[in-house]
């Protein structure tokens, strides 16, 4: 009989997974019904969310591939586990893990629990003793920060009020497929007026659930209150799972703050279909800080709607597509109220024959007056074979708004690449520290650990000698 | 190595930029302490020198070499170059988004060094020198040369030689752009940072600058060659006449179609 998530706590940590036997499940490979009746059972969910997963299941069906995007004919959706319980996850060996993996852990210097915690090999964590403390704190507050599954099961009725209220199943077919096969993610209610002071990660949850194919996501700020949550981590993730989809819904109510950051760095097998997006009520905040260096294949448009007078959003984002990389990515507002305002920047890099793509959406409805919004679209290529597209949408209807848009494409300037050559930098030194500066919008956004990594990534991506 | 080779010498040196000759055979040495200034109508090849002895890859030399303590120069990369203690301070300074100047500054004196310096001992030595050329210390947290204005490019470049203490310094007009008091600012600064080690090159087009800076010697660069040298008088003489009764007397013409008589 195996036992639920929730039930393995920190003793269970302390001494290993010594059952292992019993908590071994792995749904078949393949998606049909059977497979997600199987996977709400395991999970003791109410019967509303077994209703939900098997009409999503319906919808993904029926959708067909988008092909305006990347390249997704060669995912095999029969061949995909859809489910692991976690235990079952910690069984990878540590000789599984690439070269590659192994050589960046080392160079970014990330100490040994971690490494093997990252690679999926063990559950182990030191932060155990940190996650537990920061939970008291929140507790204090109101604060409600569980893992998803958690969520749903001690406060169902706060679930069922949110949960794909802002994507429904049926927005694109990874939704649908994430809504049928979810598992995992963040649940985290922030009570009004609750400022949360430090940035909630996702890695605090110390549960192999975090690396989950379909996580699945929702914060809800309430009036007023304000939290900044950070998803992954900078180490590449490595996984034998080839497929990504992931749900994040975020809702800020009534002047309420939300700042989501990821540096997303999916090891190079791997389809990463995401969708984001934010509810923003009156004069409400919310802020997309989206990194993306990994993944063979991403795409993702963290998205805003703003529904109330007053509201912003702010999508910043970054994107490094290196050898064979695809980066499709971009940002979606939808301004469906009064004096609303957006800012987008949008700032990729191509190397060898990485590609990125900028896909972009500013909507603004009829009634939308004083509607500020403005994008920015930079691309940056490093090689001869390196590419980058630009598809900004405009569907404006409304007369008295203000709306921006610049884009740029540049190479490496070989002034710049002089000049600080003549300062006594290397020539790859020199790229690097352009490089650096071309993204700099992005990374003075970050908390200092994470600019630190991420730079240190960059130089590592730069090297080649990652992947 | 030799100990009698003067410490910078520039031999014969031809080169040229997208397929045209532009520096016919220039000639010119070096010793440490010693001031150079260059001087020249436009279109002399002034920067296209200066630019030269620096490695800019557009720039491609076609005869002749260029020895920095009997090494030949011309062998290392830009990077190799500064770190072998040359420098050259731009006559317009590129920007770079997104890096901080206190950043490039420090990442320079590494890359050059070879050390890394305290970040106190860094931050105290910025200042002070950003203090004497009067720049306010906003500087160091701007994007290096991003919304400066000329002038501001040009202290920015000598705040670089200041801090880096090159061993030969080749500075590009860096007295254009400038306003009086910067020009006597600027020149303080350069006055500041040459001494006995240093050997300086001071290609200026307005000889403002050299009353400021007091030259040992003087050459004048006429398409592609130095055709005359001296010292201070020379200069005192260009001040007073302009180019014209030099050339004529060298039997040169200043205009452009005239060919060089004999040089």
């Amino acid at each position: 009989m195996a036992k639920a998530i929730q039930e393995i706590g920190p003793s269970d940590y302390q001494y290993g997974f010594h059952d292992k036997e019993d908590y071994v499940f792995k749904s078949r490979r393949g998606l049909d019904r059977t497979v997600v009746e199987e996977i709400s059972r395991m999970k003791g969910e109410p019967d509303w969310m077994r209703q939900f997963r098997l009409k999503s299941l319906a919808i993904f069906e029926r959708k067909p591939l988008p092909t305006w995007g990347g390249d997704l004919s060669e995912i095999d959706f029969d061949n995909i586990y859809y489910y692991i319980k976690p235990s079952e996850k910690q069984g990878k060996d540590w000789d599984e893990v690439p070269e590659y993996i192994k050589n960046t852990f080392d160079k970014l210097g990330i100490p040994e629990a971690e490494r093997k915690f990252l690679a999926g090999v063990s559950a182990q964590y030191e932060s155990e003793v940190v996650y537990h403390s920061i939970r008291e704190d929140l507790e204090k507050q109101g604060v409600i920060f569980l893992d998803m599954d958690s969520g749903l099961r001690e406060h169902p009725d706060l679930v069922k009020e949110y949960f794909g209220t802002v994507i429904p199943p049926a927005d694109n077919k990874f939704s649908a497929l994430n809504s049928a096969v979810w598992s995992g993610g963040s649940f985290i209610y922030v009570p009004p007026g609750v400022h949360v002071e430090i940035p909630l990660q996702a890695y605090f949850r110390i549960n192999a659930e975090n690396m989950g194919q379909f996580e699945r996501t929702l914060i809800i700020a309430d009036e007023g209150s304000s939290v900044h949550y950070i998803e992954g981590c900078t180490a590449p993730i490595w996984t034998t799972d080839s497929l990504h989809s992931a749900v994040v819904e975020l809702i800020a109510k009534k002047g309420a703050k939300i700042r989501y950051t990821t540096i997303q760095n999916w090891s190079r097998n791997v389809y990463n279909l995401v969708t984001k997006r934010a509810r923003a009520d009156e004069g409400a905040t919310v802020e997309w800080i989206d990194g993306n260096l990994g993944s063979k294949l991403t795409m993702k448009y963290p998205g805003v709607w703003l529904m109330g007078p007053g509201a912003h959003a702010e999508i910043l984002s970054v994107a490094f597509a290196g050898e064979g990389q695809h980066q499709d990515a971009g940002a979606k507002v939808v301004h469906a109220a009064p004096h609303t305002t957006s800012t987008i920047t949008s700032k990729s890099v191509s190397k060898a024959d990485g590609r990125t793509t900028y896909r972009g959406l500013v909507k603004v409805y009829p009634g939308a007056v004083g509607v500020k919004s403005n994008v920015r679209c930079d691309a940056l290529l490093l090689d001869e074979e390196s590419r980058s597209d630009t598809y900004p949408y405009m569907e404006i209807e409304e007369e008295q708004v203000s709306i921006g848009h610049e884009a740029s494409v540049s190479k490496l300037g070989e002034e710049q690449l002089f000049y600080l050559m003549s300062r006594g930098l290397k020539e790859s030194e020199a790229a690097l520290m352009i490089v650096n500066g071309f993204i700099e919008p992005f990374t003075k956004e970050l908390p200092l650990e994470y600019s630190v990594e991420l730079n240190r990534l960059i130089q590592l991506e730069m090297e080649g000698s990652v992947g | 190595m030799s100990q009698n080779a003067p410490f910078f010498e520039i031999k014969n040196l031809h080169a040229a930029v997208e397929g045209k000759e532009i520096l016919r055979g220039v000639d010119l040495a070096v010793n440490k302490g010693e001031v150079h200034a260059l001087m020249g109508p436009n279109g002399s090849g002034k920067s296209t020198l200066a630019y030269t002895l620096m490695g800019h890859p557009k720039y491609e030399v076609t005869a002749g070499t260029v020895c920095l303590n009997g090494e030949n120069v011309l062998e290392w990369s830009a990077d190799e170059r500064a770190r072998h203690g040359m420098f050259l301070a731009f006559q317009y300074p590129v920007g770079i988004p997104g890096v901080t100047l206190a950043n490039f500054l420090r990442t320079s004196l590494k890359a050059v060094s070879g050390q890394e310096v305290p970040a106190l001992e860094f931050r105290k030595r910025v200042r002070e020198q950003m203090r004497l050329l009067k720049m306010d210390e906003s500087f160091a947290t701007r994007y290096v040369n991003e919304g400066f204005s000329g002038g501001e490019k040009k202290k920015a470049e000598v705040l670089q030689l200041a801090l880096l203490r090159p061993q030969l310094a080749i500075l590009d007009e860096t007295d254009s752009g400038l306003d009086i008091d910067a020009i006597r600012v600027v020149a303080d600064g350069v006055n500041q940072v040459k001494g006995p080690d240093m050997g300086l090159l001071l290609i200026t087009h307005y000889e403002n600058f050299l009353k400021h800076i007091t030259p040992d010697f003087v050459h004048v660069l006429w398409r592609g060659r130095i055709v005359t040298s001296g010292g201070r008088e020379l200069v005192d003489r260009l001040l007073e006449e302009g180019y014209d009764p030099l050339f004529a007397e060298l039997g040169l013409k200043a205009e452009q179609g005239a060919v060089a008589a004999g040089v």
